[in-house]
């Protein structure tokens, strides 16, 4: 589970990220630096996790977020997080699409906090998913007018937007100084209000709410 | 019986253009009159009030024949002059003279202007000579009252339509005043950039420098003071980036950059409050400052209508027609939107203007509200515009042998034929009976002399009717 493949353009970039995952018990397997390269290792060596930059040449547009997008459909489920400098719920969307989770999309800062980002890294690598909480802020600022996600309590909203993020109940009543069980109630609450079907899965319930924010 | 209806038609509009002369007379009479007393007297106020009562009078008949024979007279007019500008001080000059109002320096601006203007002789040549004309065309305007009324407005368009001088100058000032407004409106990002990178992330690189620093003192006698110094750096990093981001953002946002127009409006439209929908139908990418400009003007559009028109849906569409750009952006707000009261739109007119582009808005009060913007030309021209095949290989054909009958059959056989060598060969005109060979030769030269010139010409013609077709028809405002 920790065979990791590296696609970023910018070598100082690159070489930061080899050394972070190195020292975190990973084995980096390759590490490119363009579109093609990308699409053909993961296709050729199947990384349990690869940590992609959209942008990458040789066209420096998107290159980077289609080879993931590409290698996703002949290898579903194929575990990718992506790194930007900007997010866009275009991506997100496009990413999520399939619907068979192991995928992560962040901002390029949070690398700068090396424990998160790691968490992020090996939930994707388990086939979860991590969004960026601006990705979800966004989402969630875009429905906030509406019936349902209107209803929800403040603490329910901040429980919503950590699940949305891809964490786990456990990681969620860490970082909002609950009880497991708390959380556990309120994510309850959270799929009654939203006519969502409760499932006991982390990921397919994360990926539930994140279809639910998108579709409107 | 109909054609009786439309001679009887014609006779009327005859007789309209008939009794004018009426009024006419006593014009040419005060035109000259106050032409007099402006360049013989120096009561120069009274020609702007004379060039003005021509203008209106040459209108007139403009509009009559635009309406009765669809021969469209062109104004030919120069654009106005610009009203005055104050300088720094707040005054306004004109020439070596400084004023506290800008009132004077205007009027001299104006009356510049007419004089200079080549049309108000013409104006004052058509107004003098027209009546005549009128007379003499008395019988051809009995016979033939609508052939006579078509020549007769050419008459009128020979004075009183734009000439090429003209259209030029119109063009021209168009031009520059397009030019104008996108260098201001570029220095004017430029200045909003240098300010946001000013104040803001260059401030925080500063702070953070300041922080390491702190930090680098602290590391070996406070370790954990200097540790809170590098984490409180790292947030300030943090940021810095996403305070970079916005001003990227303002600059060319990387979706565009990414993906193109299409999907860029489609992600704007994800981040808006409001519900949008986003139809796009382009076969090509426009070029890229077409498409930032477009992607800020419906940035805006929307903006606008989520802040003041308390919308709850919007719908933009991005179609193509030829190579011009539409852009249409609906919502279903109130309405009621002022360009005058500075919502954004003038920016936008400004954006486009560099594109030759418009935009029109319509907003009754109680909405919908919709924005149209039209640039044309800005797309690229269609592949299929190159020669057809059939074409190429006429040419190629024409080229290779049109040789043959200009020198061997033409040239050479002239020259054997002039020197009189008597070895026909393979020259064909000199195997003809006598009388026939120069007749012969000279048919040769002429047919090889034409396949040369047609091979010439299919390109030529080719290209120019993709450049007159694909031109941009530009928007002479000559008035």
């Amino acid at each position: 589970m920790n065979r990791v493949l590296i696609a970023e353009d910018l070598y100082l970039l690159r070489d930061g990220l080899v050394h972070l995952l190195q020292a975190h018990g990973f084995t980096v397997v390759a590490a490119v630096e363009s579109g093609p390269e990308l699409l053909k290792g993961l296709l050729e060596l199947r990384p349990d996790v690869s940590i992609v930059d959209v942008r990458l040449p040789p066209t420096l547009t998107d290159e980077g977020l289609q080879a993931a997008l590409a290698a996703r459909k002949q290898l579903p489920g194929l575990p990718v997080l992506v790194l930007s400098q900007h997010v866009e719920q275009l991506y997100a969307r496009e990413l999520l699409a399939d619907g068979s989770g192991g995928i992560g999309y962040l901002l390029k800062d949070r690398v700068f906090n090396a424990d998160q980002f790691i968490d992020a890294v090996r939930r994707v690598a388990a086939g979860g998913t991590a969004m960026d909480p601006e990705v979800i802020a966004k989402l969630l600022a875009r429905n906030s007018r509406h019936e349902p996600l209107a209803a929800l309590t403040p603490r329910e909203r901040e429980v919503l937007e950590a699940m949305a993020e891809g964490r786990s109940n456990a990681a969620i009543s860490q970082r909002l100084y609950l009880s497991e069980s708390a959380v556990a109630k309120h994510t309850a609450s959270i799929f009654a209000k939203l006519g969502l079907a409760p499932s006991d899965d982390d990921n397919r319930r994360v990926l539930a709410v994140l279809a639910y924010l998108n579709s409107r | 019986m109909p054609q009786t209806e439309s001679m009887l038609h014609r006779f009327g509009q005859v007789a309209t253009l008939l009794a004018l002369i009426l009024v006419q007379l006593p014009l040419i009479v005060l035109a000259l009159l106050m032409l007099v007393l402006t360049f013989a007297l120096g009561v120069v106020v009274l020609l702007p009030p004379q060039v003005r009562m021509v203008r209106r009078f040459a209108e007139l008949h403009r509009r009559l024949l635009r309406e009765w024979t669809e021969v469209d007279i062109e104004r030919p007019y120069l654009p106005e002059p610009p009203p005055p500008v104050p300088q720094a001080d707040g005054m306004y000059r004109s020439e070596r003279t400084l004023y506290k109002t800008p009132r004077v320096p205007a009027w001299n601006n104006r009356w510049k202007w007419m004089v200079s203007d080549p049309a108000t002789w013409r104006d004052d040549v058509w107004l003098a000579l027209d009546p005549v004309v009128k007379v003499l065309m008395l019988p051809l305007f009995a016979v033939i009252p609508a052939r006579a009324l078509r020549m007769y407005a050419q008459w009128c368009e020979l004075l009183l339509g734009a000439t090429a001088a003209s259209r030029l100058a119109g063009q021209v000032s168009h031009l520059r005043r397009t030019r104008h407004l996108a260098a201001d409106s570029q220095a004017a990002e430029m200045r909003r950039i240098e300010r946001d990178l000013h104040d803001g992330t260059q401030a925080r690189l500063v702070a953070i420098g300041m922080t390491l620093g702190a930090a680098e003192q602290l590391i070996d006698t406070d370790t954990r003071a200097a540790k809170a110094l590098l984490a409180k750096a790292r947030d300030a990093s943090s940021e810095t980036l996403t305070e970079l981001r916005r001003v990227i953002r303002g600059i060319h946002p990387p979706v565009l950059a990414e993906r193109g127009l299409a999907d860029a409006v489609r992600a704007l439209a994800m981040d808006s409050p409001l519900q949008v929908t986003v139809t796009v139908d382009l076969p090509d990418r426009p070029e890229s400052p077409v498409e930032a400009a477009v992607y800020f003007a419906v940035s805006e559009l929307l903006a606008n209508a989520a802040r003041h028109g308390d919308a709850r849906t919007a719908a933009v569409d991005i179609s193509h027609h030829g190579t011009g750009l539409r852009v249409t952006v609906t919502d279903d707000g109130l309405g009621g939107a002022d360009p005058a009261k500075g919502s954004g739109l003038t920016g936008i007119e400004r954006r486009l203007a560099a594109f030759d582009g418009v935009l029109a808005l319509n907003s009754p009060p109680g909405g919908p509200t919709t924005v149209t913007m039209d640039l044309p030309g800005v797309l690229p021209r269609k592949q299929a515009d190159a020669m057809p095949h059939w074409k190429i290989v006429v040419v190629v054909l024409l080229w290779g042998t049109a040789w043959c009958p200009t020198f061997p059959q033409g040239i050479v056989a002239a020259i054997f034929k002039i020197f009189q060598i008597e070895k026909p060969g393979w020259f064909l005109p000199l195997h003809l009976p006598g009388p026939w060979q120069w007749p012969a030769i000279i048919g040769m030269i002429v047919l090889g002399a034409t396949m040369y010139a047609v091979a010439h010409r299919i390109p030529v013609n080719h290209d120019r009717r993709i450049r007159m077709s694909g031109g941009v028809p530009t928007n002479l405002r000559c008035s």
